[in-house]
């Protein structure tokens, strides 16, 4: 396991604790038959409170994957701490198909649960839930061939939700999706989030995403990754992901972005 | 509703479909192709264009068969040869897929044991036939051990490529989900690697009755094999014939069999 990834259950204390504390972050790889080192992310720090939705927005290969994996515990860090607050480990949402082509729609939102031996009831009364939450209602017993890529998006978010854990990393979940999908999709997100309370980092690289969803935007640089702003954006909730395009102060903060996105290659 | 709009004329939609219309002729030639080349066998022997001694007319071939039914003469043999090949089969098939998943999932393993399977994969099953009838005698346990031992190294190898070509994302979809080792093993890679063991165990299976007609030739008093051996040496020719055609429908219904066996459990492979 990762030294550096510890997990602290929340203690009582007079002022919030962060849910999620990275400081100095560091991570290389190194590529043996080249004998070459590629920095991907370099000193990278901050924190996201409890209940707090944080996006991370960067060009390609900028290392934001990276930092999400090192949360995950799916890589480790080369240098620097992260901690996580939480009595349970962070759920995660991955970039590509991540559904188990062997297991049907229910089986496949089940499938933390049933790794943990929780009964068949509790289970089944579980993933209805999620099954309705999600709209996948209809499609309980559906293998994965069969869905298009915005309804699987549906199955690993409704996965990642399933034991409810306090932390949801997401990897560019809605990435591939088209235009109108990723809308809905958003727009669901949003209502999850606000009925759940979960503190969610998610992972994009769409300034136009990063902005409808979060309470506050880190941009990084391209690689080696750096963060070079921390923004806050100030649109109240609920939100409605169509009416918010009608807020200038959603261009202003694009503008913003897109200024600090560019900088770096221009300097 | 109508499938055809309104704005295609007749010749149009002759020259739309007529692909498919060819391609359904040769499916249906493609069932009696076979055929074909067994009424040329009857004709070519009926004329003498070829030696009868050798190469006996279908009908003389199927008039023995039918004969052998009658007198259940031949059920023993298929018995005997399915007992060997099914056990042997068992017996090597197992163990190869439980071993392909422990060297696929764990590069150690692999390192340390990988070397020694492939020094001994390729020696020929039918060479060490001797050294087993002198080990295990020349009883049902010999066929039994050489058919399990091809059907070992076809299991192993096959599971341990389906293991390392399952994509890592499912790997870490199971950590994350808070999977444990035998659980990732049960849960994830023998799920991903079934496809590849389904290929396996039908390459097995054509392997195991190409041994166990070289076993049943040499050291068996029962069997398709020793059948067909036994009818050389009085020179039989329509019953040795009879032998192949057997032996050649139970590796081929083995087949049939494992694909339905296939289609029923791993559904999601064809997409």
């Amino acid at each position: 396991m990762a030294p550096a990834l510890k997990l602290v259950s929340p203690a009582p204390a007079e002022t919030a604790q962060p849910a999620i504390e990275v400081a100095h972050l560091t991570k290389a790889f190194y590529d043996s038959e080249g004998d070459r080192v590629t920095l991907a992310v370099s000193d990278v720090s901050f924190s996201v409170a409890p209940g707090e939705f944080v996006c991370i927005v960067g060009p390609s290969g900028c290392g934001k994957t990276t930092v999400l994996r090192i949360l995950a515990d799916l890589e480790q860090t080369l240098s620097g701490t992260v901690a996580l607050h939480s009595p349970t480990p962070p759920a995660m949402v991955f970039q590509e198909a991540s559904v188990l082509p062997w297991l049907t729609v229910s089986e496949n939102i089940a499938f933390p649960l049933s790794l943990k031996g929780v009964s068949r009831a509790a289970q089944d009364k579980r993933v209805g839930d999620l099954l309705a939450l999600t709209g996948l209602a209809d499609f309980a017993g559906a293998r994965p061939h069969q869905l298009s890529g915005g309804m699987k998006q549906r199955v690993s978010v409704a996965r990642a939700l399933v034991d409810d854990r306090d932390i949801l990393l997401m990897d560019e979940p809605f990435g591939a999706l088209d235009e109108q999908t990723r809308l809905t999709l958003q727009q669901e997100l949003l209502r999850i989030w606000e009925t759940t309370g979960k503190t969610v980092v998610f992972i994009t690289h769409s300034v136009d995403e990063a902005l409808t969803l979060a309470d506050r935007v880190l941009v990084m640089s391209p690689r080696p990754g750096t963060l070079v702003a921390d923004l806050k954006v100030p649109f109240e909730r609920p939100r409605d992901v169509v009416e918010m395009r009608r807020d200038k102060r959603f261009w202003d903060l694009t503008y913003e972005v897109w200024h600090l996105l560019a900088s770096p290659a221009r300097a | 509703m109508s499938a055809i709009p309104a704005t295609l004329t007749e010749e149009e939609l002759r020259r739309l479909k007529a692909p498919a219309r060819r391609e359904r002729w040769f499916r249906l030639a493609s069932y009696f192709s076979p055929l074909l080349l067994l009424l040329l066998w009857e004709a070519s022997s009926q004329l003498n264009l070829i030696d009868r001694r050798f190469f006996p007319a279908p009908s003389a071939i199927a008039e023995t068969a039918w004969r052998m039914v009658l007198s259940f003469e031949l059920f023993d043999h298929i018995g005997a040869t399915l007992r060997r090949v099914g056990v042997g089969y068992a017996m090597g098939a197992v163990p190869g897929i439980v071993m392909g998943l422990i060297l696929g999932l764990s590069r150690p393993t692999r390192r340390l044991l990988g070397p020694i399977f492939s020094a001994l994969y390729p020696v020929p099953k039918i060479a060490i036939l001797p050294l087993i009838l002198l080990i295990f005698g020349v009883g049902d346990a010999s066929k039994f051990v050489v058919i399990a031992i091809g059907a070992f190294f076809l299991m192993l190898y096959n599971t341990m490529s389906g293991v390392m070509q399952t994509p890592q994302i499912y790997m870490d979809v199971a950590k994350n989900a808070g999977a444990s080792r035998l659980q990732t093993f049960r849960r994830i890679a023998f799920p991903a690697a079934l496809p590849s063991i389904f290929t396996g165990l039908k390459l097995a299976a054509g392997s195991s009755y190409i041994i166990i007609a070289a076993a049943e030739f040499l050291g068996a008093r029962s069997g398709v094999g020793f059948f067909i051996w036994a009818s050389w040496q009085t020179f039989a020719v329509s019953r040795m014939f009879v032998g192949i055609v057997v032996i050649s429908a139970m590796g081929y219904l083995t087949i049939l069999a494992l694909e339905a066996l296939e289609r029923r459990f791993v559904p999601w492979a064809k997409h």
